[in-house]
């Protein structure tokens, strides 16, 4: 479990970087915390012959709120987005998604832009990105360019980042007051990976559900909008029975993949119970 | 015995501190120069010829020193791995080199070695071997393996089959014929990983003109090891060393000698150079051994009343690839399936198959908890035939104290035991009336809770020399040098070779009560076949009633003679002295003592021994039991099953021990923590899997699953005291009793929680999928 030999760089500034990833072209590969790339790499399932490190370019980690928006830097940890006050306030969703993944030295290690860019399709950041309607910055050669979230999780682990650009900045519209959101993971350890797990960001105003998004984990090769729960539920009261209606269609659309801790079947059927179940936490007390 | 203080006293381990801190030396920390690294190739297939080996190109990597394959090590294998009786004199095993020759039979099998001047440069010249296979089918399943027409693993021996035994005594169709109540059950005990946090390591450095070896090997048998490197490798056993620094854990993986103890011995003698390996975890799943997988199909002969009357097993057991060292010491768990039951017939059958998978042998209770699930799924099947609760089957079978020591149909007699105390301790500890209650009431509601018990007893502190000659085929004692120094500390060598147990802390609380030695004044070396004579090791909870008291009887030799000493210091008859706490007085009057130290410095001064006596103050012992020693106890686990996931949350973990005199209370509840967990592993999370191609689905810690801390409820542990009439110092085994306990109860609380849908029995590990499954299989609707 010893990676193939490759070379390494630490460039302080983002351009450097870019530079770097130019000159060894498909040999090169971003390195961020590294919890994703290094154990592919030491099963030698990836062999890139270059590194670049982007840990030690500065103003690559925080999260702050702009217009409209709150952003989140590229290099900011799972950890620090698990803590963030201002997340906890205006994206619960994200503080409740940060909490479940893996162990706390995989989070204190592992970045939003790493899980993102590495578009595991049991990673648990994804779906809340997507559900999210996020938006990803990234630098490559050409300058910078802006992504929807629903053009960004392409297949499994890839991504539309293209090898030569490195992803800066997350934007997510900030939810209008009101609106919340949770992340309800089923897995069989604590820190498993989701076998299914469910995004949801819901606002109820008055006696109607003005938003509604819902974001799956693990029930395709890449993370998937339950298009049909939102559908819906838009527009209505949010009484019990119409969540529950609205839950049963989790599964619209959706391929699921099996494996050994979960069948096709039983993964549809998570999705449902989560789904009811999350949709129930967020609009619980309306 | 003098007042005891330090036995009984939960002091903290002094392994600790150098464990927490990381400046404990295991066989990867241990300095050499000139080390070259073995990497060893492994077979990529599970059955198939090997039609050659291309090596050219890898030899020319960078870093390479030499390749070797099976055909060029051959000619020095003085003998292959050794296969031991256990229980099973007449089985078929064939011969098993640590390398394969010309054929493969399972995944991992070792190939080739590389050596190299760095583990990278290893490995990336093993990517440059080219090992030509040709295919054979292979077979994984223990039923399919004896079929007709199954491919043949090992063709002289001429099927898949290693043995078809009995164990059987009274009358077991009189007593279905008696009975009112017959159940059939398949019990599935599916294949386990062992997952020591510290994978396998060996450092083998032999010196070219002395003709010595020293191995550094991350084991639990340090002493048989030597042996085997001396008979295999034919150098004279005077001339071999092994050492077992710190080993991170070893659950019965560490039981055996492991081939790549013999190739870096080997790779080190032609090289002349020291060689290290160091297992990766990749390794680790598929080339150390792993556990269990078994069938085992019962037969139930019972009462309406809730009495059993006999039972019939039949145990399939999946040797794997090859017969490992201790591969069928697992059929000690049809010698043990009686329980803590009486019972009228037993008639039990094992049954031993190859087949391609890894070799299976010792995981952490190794035959026991085996017997333990089948014999408490019984209690617990009976209890649902009959409609009695699961508690009153229990009462109605248990062997009563006034039986003791109860012979069980098989021969086996028990040492001492108190299970009703036990039993009803731990049911007002959980109070399980008003569990009951709740569970009716939750029913109601949806909510399914389910309440287990698992009576245990088991066998363990192997164990008398005598039995375990005839059974194992090795004598086993408990060895102990004590040694007291010129200034009144004393060290101490044991035959265990402990990593994890603590010996290090409670054998120093053995011997300071005896000697009156403060505890800190006490060493406890181990694990080094340089500093004592032949030590048998660790494994089977054997260490603390043979080497533990092994240290009392050597202790109270020293004591004595320490005595004698002080009689002639003192002027007085040896008759009228005593030894108390660290002093020798004559009765009555202990303001005149000497010392131990005053003592010590007599007994290396011949001027101040009597006449005759010889100096130093020193005893060895090999310390033979009269028995094996018999823990028990009685555990309740309470799940919570989610009805719409399937997920089983454990509610509460009641365990009430009694493994006899506890030396380190502390220490054994720490056993038990550990045990509880890997039994709770097996009986939710643990399941090796492999394809239908023999590969190995579940080959990293992200598929096989072990639990953590988070996935564990606080355990609630009590104790009661039997001390064993066995040893001196009363103690019993506990290292496998928390896993040999509560893979049963919490299994039987799954079930539990399921009556209301009609299910009997779920297999292990109860996934959420698997459990959601069971609760829908009629779309639902409960029965
Ligand atoms: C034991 C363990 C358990 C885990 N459990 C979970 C879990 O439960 N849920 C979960 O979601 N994740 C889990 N993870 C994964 C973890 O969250 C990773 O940290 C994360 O997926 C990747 O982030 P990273 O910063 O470590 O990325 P790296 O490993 O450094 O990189 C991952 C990939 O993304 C690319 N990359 C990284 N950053 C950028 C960038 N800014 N621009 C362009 N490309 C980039 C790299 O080139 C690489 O291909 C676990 C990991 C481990 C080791």
């Amino acid at each position: 479990m010893i990676p193939a030999a490759f070379d390494y760089v630490v460039p302080r500034t983002l351009p450097e970087a870019v530079a770097e990833l130019v000159k060894h072209g498909q040999e090169a590969k971003v390195l961020a915390g590294g919890h994703s790339l290094i154990p592919l790499m030491k099963l030698r399932l990836s062999t890139p012959s270059f590194l670049v490190d982007i840990g030690r370019i500065g103003n690559l980690s925080y999260i702050r709120e702009e217009d409209g928006h709150v952003a989140i830097g590229a290099l900011t940890s799972h950890h620090d987005i698990e803590f963030s006050e201002l997340l906890k306030n205006k994206l619960p969703l994200l503080t409740s998604a940060a909490s479940q993944i893996g162990d706390p030295q995989v989070r204190n290690r592992g970045t939003i832009g790493g899980a993102a860019a590495h578009a595991d399709p049991f990673g648990d950041f994804p779906a809340c990105l997507l559900a999210l309607d996020a938006e990803f910055k990234a630098v490559g050669p050409r300058g910078e360019r802006s992504i929807a979230a629903r053009d960004f999780f392409v297949d499994t682990f890839t991504s539309s980042l293209e090898p030569n650009e490195i992803l800066r900045e997350i934007r997510i519209p900030t939810p209008p007051p009101g609106s919340r959101g949770t992340y309800l993971k089923f897995s069989r350890r604590s820190q498993d990976w989701a076998i299914v797990a469910v995004a949801a960001q819901v606002r109820v105003t008055g006696h109607e559900v003005t938003q509604v998004a819902v974001g799956l984990t693990g029930m395709g090769s890449h993370p998937i909008r339950a298009s049909g729960v939102e559908q819906a539920l838009r527009g209505k009261a949010g009484h019990d029975d119409e969540l529950r209606g609205a839950a049963e269609r989790a599964t619209d659309g959706t391929d699921p993949p099996q494996d050994l801790n979960g069948s096709p079947d039983y993964r549809r059927h998570l999705a449902r119970v989560l789904t009811r179940r999350a949709l129930e936490q967020v609009t619980a007390h309306h | 015995m003098a007042i005891s203080q330090m036995v009984g006293a939960s002091i903290k381990r002094r392994e600790d501190p150098r464990l927490v801190t990381g400046t404990g030396s295991y066989v990867d920390d241990i300095p050499q120069t000139a080390v070259v690294h073995m990497h060893v190739i492994r077979s990529s297939e599970a059955h198939a010829r090997i039609l050659g080996i291309e090596t050219g190109r890898a030899k020319e990597a960078d870093g390479v020193i030499a390749i070797l394959t099976g055909k060029d090590l051959k000619p020095e294998f003085g003998a292959p791995l050794p296969v031991t009786v256990c229980f099973v004199p007449d089985k078929k095993y064939p011969n098993h080199y640590p390398i394969a020759i010309d054929k493969v039979h399972y995944v991992g099998e070792p190939v080739a070695i590389v050596l190299a001047t760095s583990r990278a440069a290893a490995e990336d010249a093993g990517e440059r071997i080219e090992v030509k296979y040709q295919s054979l089918p292979a077979v994984l399943d223990i039923e399919k393996a004896i079929e007709k027409g199954a491919p043949i693993l090992h063709e002289e021996l001429g099927s898949n089959l290693s043995y078809d035994v009995k164990f059987a005594a009274g009358d077991m169709d009189a007593a279905l014929k008696e009975a009112d109540v017959t159940i059939k059950q398949r019990l599935i005990q599916q294949r386990l990983i062992p997952i020591a946090i510290e994978p396998r390591g060996v450092l083998a450095d032999f010196k070219t003109f002395s003709n010595k070896l020293t191995v550094w090997s991350s084991t639990q048998i340090p002493h048989f090891v030597k042996v085997w490197l001396a008979v295999i490798l034919g150098i004279p056993e005077s001339n071999v060393r092994v050492v077992a620094p710190e080993v991170g854990g070893g659950f019965g993986s560490k039981i055996r000698v492991y081939p790549e103890e013999i190739l870096t011995a080997l790779a080190s003698r032609r090289l002349g150079r020291p060689v290290k390996w160091i297992e990766d975890r990749n390794e680790n799943v598929k080339a150390t051994h792993h556990g269990r997988d078994q069938i085992w199909d019962v037969e139930i002969a019972a009462k309406k009343d809730g009495t059993v009357l006999g039972i019939r097993p039949t145990q399939w057991l999946n040797l794997g690839g090859y017969c490992s060292q201790f591969g069928t010491f697992q059929v000690l768990g049809m010698l043990v399936a009686q329980g803590a039951y009486k019972m009228k017939a037993f008639d039990g059958r094992a049954v031993g198959v190859f087949t391609n998978t890894t070799p299976t042998d010792a995981y952490r209770g190794a035959g026991r908890p085996e017997a333990t699930y089948l014999i408490e799924r019984v209690m617990d099947l009976v209890a649902r035939e009959t409609g009695i609760d699961p508690v009153e089957v229990r009462r109605k079978n248990f062997v009563r104290v006034e039986d003791q020591p109860f012979t069980t149909l098989l021969g086996l007699t028990y040492d001492s035991g108190d299970y009703t105390t036990t039993l009803n301790k731990a049911l007002e500890m959980v109070d399980y009336k008003a569990l009951r209650r709740e569970q009716a009431e939750k029913r109601k509601q949806g909510k399914y809770l389910g309440i287990g018990l698992s009576t245990y007893i088991e066998i363990c502190g192997l164990g008398p020399a005598a039995a375990t000659q005839a059974a194992v085929g090795v004598s086993l004692w408990g060895m102990s040098v004590v040694n007291v120094h010129f200034t009144g500390k004393a060290t101490v060598i044991i035959g265990s070779s402990p990593h994890g147990q603590g010996h290090e802390t409670t054998y120093a609380q053995v011997a300071s009560d005896v000697l009156g030695i403060p505890v800190e004044d006490i060493d406890v070396q181990h694990g080094d076949t340089a500093i004592g004579p032949m030590g048998m090791d660790t494994y089977g909870s054997r260490s603390t009633a043979l080497d533990g008291n092994a240290v009392h009887v050597s202790a109270t030799k020293v004591q004595e003679k320490a005595r004698k000493i002080a009689a002639h210091l003192l002027e007085a008859a040896e008759g009228d002295v005593v030894y108390e706490n660290g002093k020798a007085f004559v009765k009555g009057t202990p303001s005149k003592a000497v010392t131990i130290q005053e003592i010590a410095v007599a007994a290396f001064q011949t001027s101040r021994l009597p006449k005759g006596m010889e100096g130093g103050l020193e005893a060895t012992t090999f310390f033979d039991p009269t028995n094996f020693v018999w823990p028990f106890g009685a555990h309740i686990c309470v799940v919570e099953i989610d009805a719409e996931t399937g997920a089983t949350r454990i509610l509460r973990y009641v365990a009430v021990d009694d493994c006899g005199t506890r030396i380190n209370p502390m220490v054994v509840d720490g056993q038990l923590h550990g045990g509880i967990a890997q039994g709770i592993g097996q009986a939710l999370f643990e399941e090796a899997v492999y394809d239908e191609a023999g590969q190995l689905r579940t080959g990293s810690l992200v598929d096989y699953l072990v639990p953590t801390a988070s996935d564990l409820p606080s355990f609630e542990l009590a104790a009661t005291i039997t001390p064993s009439p066995v040893n001196p110092l009363g103690t019993k085994g506990i290292g496998e009793a928390g896993t040999i306990a509560s893979t049963p109860a919490v299994m039987n609380a799954i079930v539990d929680a399921l009556e209301p849908f009609g299910v009997k029995d779920v297999s292990m590990p109860a996934t959420p999928q698997k459990v959601w499954a069971l609760m829908h299989r009629n779309g639902g609707t409960k029965r």
